[in-house]
């Protein structure tokens, strides 16, 4: 599980430049992943591997590709001090964790080792469990079904 | 001056009164009494809007879920304006997508090339957006209808599909800070002015997960109001929201005949920070690269060379913001080596530019005159930048290779602040141009 750290106000046209939201298939957003400021990002990201940065990851314009790119890169984490709002509405919605634990964001941007994260939260960097702040009751189910519109279709309405 | 609010969620009456604006909007359309603070609700929609980038994930994204019917295709607006009139085939493939979408469901607002106008200058002028209505749009500067008493905010576009089959969406309810504005602005200054000066008080993540709500709005126009609501979101907020005033109902007059409700201020509500501005005391400002809260005096800048120009967008696209541009142009010309582009927001804008003879003074310039689009704004088309070129923008963001490549650099700044820099080749204060105007140079 390899870890890419990056600072604060990470926006989404950073994350998925515009010249590629001509498309939207996961292969070819993944393609694209944090092109813009790690250019070596892409090729290098494996399944299972983690993002962690600073404060409001995710800012700027609304284009769900951002957390599609990185779930397509197979990112299931995001771990950050904090994040900006629609980002965190997106990623929860289709399925990308996003861990806001400023704590944790912390210890591992100044090389602490990353040895577990979960969707509850609980976060082990270094010697240290942390627990990120917790997701509503309503958004968790959401995640259990699958996504928001899996969720909607199983349950009839939002 | 912090107002603290000892908050007994059963005393509804006390919750009530101590509501934001933006509070009790929400909570009339989730059909409770009162909300409170960092409760999760779901709200009912009074309009769900997409574009061409963003309807088409939602789309896929239904017919992956099986959600094969609309709440209500009245309420759904798709505007095609970030990369149309189509940029590429793929890009074509997307407004395909759409139309064909719209078409299975009978949603009749749809805004293509020839109707088309970048979506936060098409709506309000359509009359799609009234005070206290529940609005989203797959889109970030959403925010924008909130120059006219509504809630609206940006999402992506998973929430614009369950918004779209469900007519609801769930919102945390934010807290606010409050802004009082004092004095009026001087000439030369505008709303631009005032929303950078803002974001460069709070940082790009200053208002994150809290509204902007302007208690006062008697010295701005309502374009004025209009760019200030549209980049409430570079501060994080999710939403930024006007007094409906005397100025609002003449702006509404003629285009809408629906009923609305307008929510009062809470007097006593709880603004955890109140923040005054004095627009006398406001110049001319920018925002630096790479971020909008790296702002700067226009006059304090020095000699920073320009090779582009571009004057539009949802933020800066309406007609006060051609004529500011157009009479600081009028019988000159753009200097050697500046490409200024002028992007009208809507076909009415543009009606309105052709008929005041704006579009002549514009051409005359040496300006191109495009049709609506967002384009270069986003790096999408027309008029994107190589490496090492600069380039003034009456857009919203700046960020690394926001307008095409990520060695090139976007300052933002107001219509006034454009056109005088566009004349001059460096960025420039209009106070400058208006200077050497009256010297005869």
């Amino acid at each position: 599980m390899k870890v890419f750290r990056y600072g604060d106000n990470i926006d989404t046209d950073v994350i998925i430049p515009a010249r590629y939201l001509n498309a939207h298939s996961p292969g070819e957003l993944a393609a694209h992943c944090m092109e813009d400021i790690d250019p070596a990002f892409a090729k290098a990201v494996r399944p299972g591997d983690v993002i962690v940065a600073g404060e409001n990851f995710g800012c700027g314009s609304s284009r769900e590709h951002a957390p599609m790119a990185i779930l397509a890169c197979g990112v299931k984490f995001v771990i950050a001090k904090s994040f900006a709002r629609i980002f965190y509405r997106n990623a929860l919605n289709i399925g990308l964790t996003p861990l806001e634990s400023p704590e944790a964001a912390a210890a591992l941007l100044d090389g602490a080792e990353l040895f577990s994260c979960e969707a509850g939260g609980r976060i082990k960097a270094g010697k240290t469990y942390y627990q990120a702040a917790a997701v509503p009751e309503f958004l968790r189910g959401v995640s259990e079904d699958g996504g928001l519109l899996s969720a909607i279709k199983k349950r009839g309405t939002l | 001056m912090i107002v603290r609010l000892e908050c007994d969620e059963t005393d509804i009456e006390r919750t009530v009164r101590y509501m934001t604006k933006t509070q009790k909007i929400l909570a009339r359309h989730a059909g409770l009494e009162s909300v409170v603070p960092g409760q999760l609700i779901k709200a009912r929609l009074d309009l769900v809007m997409g574009n061409d980038i963003t309807a088409p994930v939602a789309i896929s994204e239904m017919e992956k879920a099986g959600l094969d019917t609309v709440f209500d295709p009245d309420k759904i607006v798709l505007v095609m304006d970030h990369f149309t009139p189509c940029k590429d085939i793929k890009s074509a493939g997307l407004c395909t997508q759409v139309r064909k979408f719209a078409k299975t469901h009978g949603i009749n607002n749809v805004f293509d090339v020839g109707e088309m106008g970048i979506e936060h200058v098409l709506l309000p002028e359509k009359g799609f957006t009234a005070p206290g209505e529940v609005i989203i749009g797959a889109d970030s500067h959403t925010c924008t209808y909130g120059a006219l008493g509504a809630f609206s905010t940006g999402v992506g576009s998973t929430d614009m599909a369950a918004g779209m089959a469900t007519g609801l969406a769930w919102f945390k309810v934010p807290s606010a800070i409050a802004v009082r504005l004092k004095g009026r602005l001087r000439p030369g200054v505008s709303g631009k002015d005032v929303i950078l000066h803002l974001i460069g008080l709070l940082g790009v993540d200053g208002a994150r997960y809290q509204s902007l709500e302007f208690l006062n709005a008697e010295a701005l126009s309502m374009d004025d109001r209009f760019t200030i609501a549209n980049m409430a979101i570079e501060c994080g907020a999710k939403n930024g929201i006007f007094p409906v005033d005397t100025l609002t109902l003449e702006y509404l007059k003629g285009r809408i005949t629906r009923d609305f409700t307008d929510d009062a201020f809470g007097d006593e509500a709880d603004y955890g920070r109140i923040v005054e501005i004095d627009l006398d005391a406001l110049e001319p400002t920018v925002s630096k690269p790479f971020s909008p809260d790296n702002t700067a005096l226009a006059k304090d800048l020095g000699d920073i060379k320009i090779q582009q120009v571009v004057i539009g967008s949802c933020t800066n696209g309406r007609i006060s913001d051609l004529r500011i541009a157009a009479d600081i142009l009028r019988g000159r010309h753009v200097a050697k080596g500046v490409r200024c582009i002028v992007i009208p927001g809507s076909q009415d804008v543009y009606l309105q530019a052709l008929r005041e003879g704006l579009a002549e003074v514009f051409i005359s310039a040496g300006c191109a005159l495009s049709t609506p689009t967002c384009g270069p704004c986003l790096g999408g088309h027309m008029g994107i930048l190589d490496a090492g070129e600069r380039c003034v923008s009456t857009t919203n963001r700046n960020f690394v290779g926001r307008m095409g490549h990520t060695g090139s650099e976007v300052y933002l700044a107001s219509p006034a602040v454009a056109a005088a820099s566009a004349l001059t080749g460096r960025i420039t204060a209009p106070e400058e141009t208006a200077q050497m105007e009256r010297e005869g140079a």
